[in-house]
């Protein structure tokens, strides 16, 4: 075996590595997150509402006692905010040491991908896209937005200003 | 090597409790305790601490804390007469014992000369080395000492035998490490029977140890990779485990150590070590004079009759062991995860009441008495696990004696430290957060508070400055008071302080008691000398700051020439509190139950317009600035009516009363304080979470941010949101 095939070989290893996504509806858009981040996902229950917060800040909940916080995904990524019912969901993701509850419409899949099926972000002018969409998926003739989830708290957007 | 690490963590935490029980010891010797295991205690201390630092070749340590051990075995021995003078210098050597250790720890660096000049004047308290050349069969000179005890492990093997005779008669315990090489397979020996028969010794344990063990294509079919760890108990000695082996004796490796270690371990490093850690404790101990090498008779002859020395302390050691009660290490974290789960439970079971009564269950249904009965169970459970969590105030208190003996003597003044109530049990988060404000008063007790002795002689008062500490439980509190006999406050340089750096107005009508408090305002410091104790301009506001973010309070009492007395209360526990669950704007929140001061329900009359939309309530015939805590956290944009709301007069920082406009009070109730930040980040004017009954979320009030955030101007108040931010 050459160097060459050694090489090349290992870079497809790397491309090929199987990773999990769980794909979730926000209107008539489709999205997906790094599964491995994601705790449970559970129902919506009502919100006690923070005082001075960003907007899509719905408040906390208690999650077998922990206090999480709510992020509504919608009006985070620019689009209107959800007017949550009892059939929306809320997907409880681990970023970084928090713990955070995202609200989405609804969950739709479990996508098992290789990385080299992730492709590069669209080159638009949208904020949302550059900030937190890391690469878009093409699955069965549908465009999933993979979405990282570091950046979904405002903590940073306070430490910009 | 992180077992090495843990270990080493584990031995640093022992050296902390050893310290403070050398300081306890020595402190009682100086009050004239004669009682001789007072010293044993002491000289136990110092020696665990030098055996540890030994096994993790911690060089500096053992040889300052040989140098202390000499001289306390003397003192041991009786050769050495306990003086003042003798003890001055023994808690010296403590402190810098302490100061050694930590720059072990911490991979500091201690103060070279001092050390040694202490080392000295230990050195120079050896009656031994004072009498020239001892000579008479006495083989423990301290030379000779020295050379057998610093590398603790070599001499281990030495001490052996020694302790062997003396072992108690319901067996030794015995670590076999038996490696054979390839050669005993060869001589058609077998392990199995070599095991079998040493079985027959006592009863053992054995570990195999596989990790040399290769892949299979590496395997040589005739090597050898196995090797057994052999813990046995029997009431033979080495010689009969080594005969079993004697056929065997030069094809394999053989160990066979005399140890405490119960059950054979995974890691056979980790094994050695604490084996070898603790073989050479307990040699030492059980056998303290017999010198290496030395038989018992040798040591017999020698002065101060060891032989009941030695067994005074294997008696004492037995009996520290019943009497002292049984505890545990547990990970902090552990306990913090019982106590959320408790947590839980108390909210689920008020949980499960409130359905039951919505689900119009009989009162007397079985049902209903069981859920009482659970309620119960899980209250009881709830105050013990917050015992597990509440820890003694001894801890800070015993850290207090270095410092007052420290600051004594860089001030030139001589202090007595008194100390009451040291076994007041407060949780341990709030006995780690006290350290600093007690250590900061003590300070300033002594700095500014007690005069110099010529003062005090021309004042009558004995040379020697009294500072009492002291606490105790109050009303679910806990109150520690910092009492000086000192001067007390010269309330007119206060003043006049305070109103050249533009404080106070300098034709301020004030009391006495304003003045007094006076010393809490940021950046005021009485000292006219910046020293290096206190008055760095950080004074007493710090202190105040520190003591508020616990949710306690502090107050000054001061009288002229007679002194001043510090009194701090604290909440016994930073887990609970107890709030006044209120409603604003259709949302719950608590407010601390310590903030209110009372609740009224105000008249029209009473609310006057202050300029723009700001409001005043007459209560009692003082103006209190009234606050829509609903407007405050924008919970609603319009103005509340006052005569269909609750007002709360609340206290916040500065003994600044204001009052907070709710809509309705719900009740009172003990909750569990959750964090925010955890998972999401600090929110203005909100404290902490909790969790209520219903099983939703509620946020308790931050009443000092909501004040503050009141009084702030608008654009003031976005500027500072957006520092905090």
């Amino acid at each position: 075996m050459s160097d060459i095939d050694d090489i090349e070989g290992r870079r497809r290893n790397n491309l090929i590595q199987a990773c999990e996504l769980i794909a979730f509806r926000m209107g008539s858009q489709e999205f997906c997150v790094d599964i491995m981040s994601v705790r449970e996902i559970r129902g919506w229950t009502k919100a006690t509402v923070l005082p001075k917060s960003p907007g899509f800040v719905r408040g906390v909940v208690n999650l077998r006692g922990t206090v999480l916080p709510i992020v509504d995904l919608a009006a985070r990524l620019g689009f209107p905010a959800a007017e949550p019912t009892a059939r929306h969901v809320i997907i409880v993701a681990q970023i970084g040491e928090q713990t955070v509850g995202l609200l989405v419409d609804a969950v739709s899949d479990i996508l098992t991908i290789t990385g080299d099926l992730v492709q590069p972000t669209p080159d638009v002018a949208s904020d949302m896209a550059k900030t937190f969409v890391r690469g878009v998926l093409a699955v069965d003739q549908r465009m999933i937005s993979l979405i990282a989830l570091d950046q979904v708290l405002p903590v940073c957007e306070q430490d910009a200003a | 090597m992180d077992a090495m690490a843990a270990i080493k963590q584990t031995f640093f935490q022992e050296c902390e409790e050893q310290l403070g029980e050398l300081e306890i010891g020595l402190l009682l010797i100086q009050d004239g305790d004669s009682d001789p295991e007072t010293v044993n205690a002491v000289f136990r201390a110092v020696h665990s601490i030098k055996g540890g630092a030994g096994a993790f070749n911690l060089d500096e340590l053992v040889h300052f804390a040989h140098v202390f051990e000499s001289a306390l075995d003397h003192l041991r021995a009786g050769r050495l007469v306990a003086s003042g003078d003798v003890l001055k210098i023994m808690l010296r050597a403590a402190d810098m014992l302490a100061d050694v250790v930590r720059a072990a720890r911490d991979g500091g660096s201690t103060d070279v000369t001092r050390r040694d000049a202490l080392a000295a004047e230990l050195r120079a308290l050896d009656p031994d080395a004072a009498s020239d050349d001892f000579v008479g069969g006495d083989k423990e000179s301290s030379a000779d000492d020295s050379d057998s005890f610093e590398p603790v492990q070599i001499c281990f093997n030495d001490f052996e035998d020694g302790s062997q005779n003396e072992s108690p008669p319901s067996g030794n315990l015995f670590n076999i490490r038996f490696s054979p090489k390839p050669d005993l397979y060869a001589k058609a020996n077998e392990t199995a029977l070599l095991l079998r028969e040493l079985s027959h010794l006592g009863a053992m344990e054995v570990t195999c140890d596989v990790s040399r063990l290769p892949m299979l294509d590496e395997l040589d079919p005739e090597g050898s990779y196995l090797s057994w760890t052999i813990a046995l108990r029997t009431d033979r000695d080495e010689a009969a485990i080594r005969e079993v082996f004697e056929f065997v004796e030069w094809d394999c490796e053989l160990d066979v150590a005399l140890g405490g270690v119960a059950a054979a371990r995974e890691d056979a490093a980790l094994d050695d070590l604490i084996e070898k850690m603790q073989a050479s404790v307990e040699a030492e101990l059980a056998a303290p004079r017999a010198p290496p090498g030395a038989t018992q008779s040798a040591a017999a002859g020698a002065p101060g009759s060891p032989v009941q020395a030695s067994s005074n302390s294997a008696a004492v050691k037995a009996d520290s062991g019943k009497s002292s009660p049984a505890t545990i290490r547990v990970d902090l974290d552990r306990v913090d995860r019982l106590i959320n789960l408790v947590g839980e439970l108390v909210i689920n079971q008020a949980m499960l009441t409130q359905q039951m009564l919505e689900a119009g269950l009989a009162r007397g249904s079985g049902v209903a008495n069981g859920l009482d009965e659970l309620e119960q169970l899980t209250r009881e459970i709830q105050d013990s696990v917050m015992a597990i969590r509440a820890q003694p105030v001894k801890s800070v208190f015993q850290r207090m004696p270095r410092l007052v003996r420290e600051v004594a003597a860089m001030t030139g003044k001589s202090v007595r430290l008194t100390t009451e109530g040291e076994n007041t049990e407060v949780d341990k988060t709030v006995i780690e957060r006290l350290a600093d404000p007690l250590t900061h008063m003590i300070r300033n007790a002594i700095d500014h508070g007690l005069e110099s002795p010529e003062r005090r002689a021309a004042e009558g008062k004995p040379e020697e400055g009294l500072v009492h500490l002291s606490a105790l439980h109050r009303s679910g509190r806990i109150v520690i008071e910092i009492a000086d006999d000192g001067a007390g406050i010269d309330r007119s340089r206060v003043k006049s302080l305070a109103a050249s750096k533009g404080l106070i107005a300098a034709d301020a009508p004030l009391s006495d008691e304003e003045i007094d408090n006076l010393i809490f305002l940021p950046g005021f410091s009485t000292a006219s000398t910046v020293s290096d104790i206190s008055g760095r301009g950080v004074g007493m506001d710090v202190v105040r700051r520190s003591i508020q973010a616990l949710g306690g309070r502090i107050s000054i009492r001061s009288k002229p020439r007679q002194g001043s007395t510090f009194t701090m209360s604290l909440p016994l526990t930073l887990a609970v509190l107890d709030g006044m669950v209120v409603t604003v704007a259709g949302e719950t929140l608590v407010v601390p139950l310590t903030a209110i001061i009372e609740t009224l329900q105000p008249k029209s009359a009473a609310v006057h317009g202050f300029g723009g939309d700001t409001r005043v309530i007459v209560i009692r015939d003082q103006f209190v600035p009234l606050i829509d805590v609903g407007q405050e956290l924008d919970f609603r944009s319009g103005i509340a009516d006052p005569c269909k709301s609750v007002v709360l007069l609340v206290e916040s920082e500065g003994h600044i009363h204001s009052a907070l406009l709710v809509d309705a009070i719900l009740g009172q109730r003990q909750v569990v304080i959750k964090s925010l930040e955890a998972n999401y980040q600090h929110v203005h004017g909100i404290a902490a979470a909790t969790i209520l009954g219903d099983g939703r979320v509620a946020l308790i009030l931050d009443v000092d941010a909501v004040v503050t955030g009141a009084r702030a101007a608008p654009p003031a108040f976005e500027q500072f949101c957006a520092a905090e931010g």
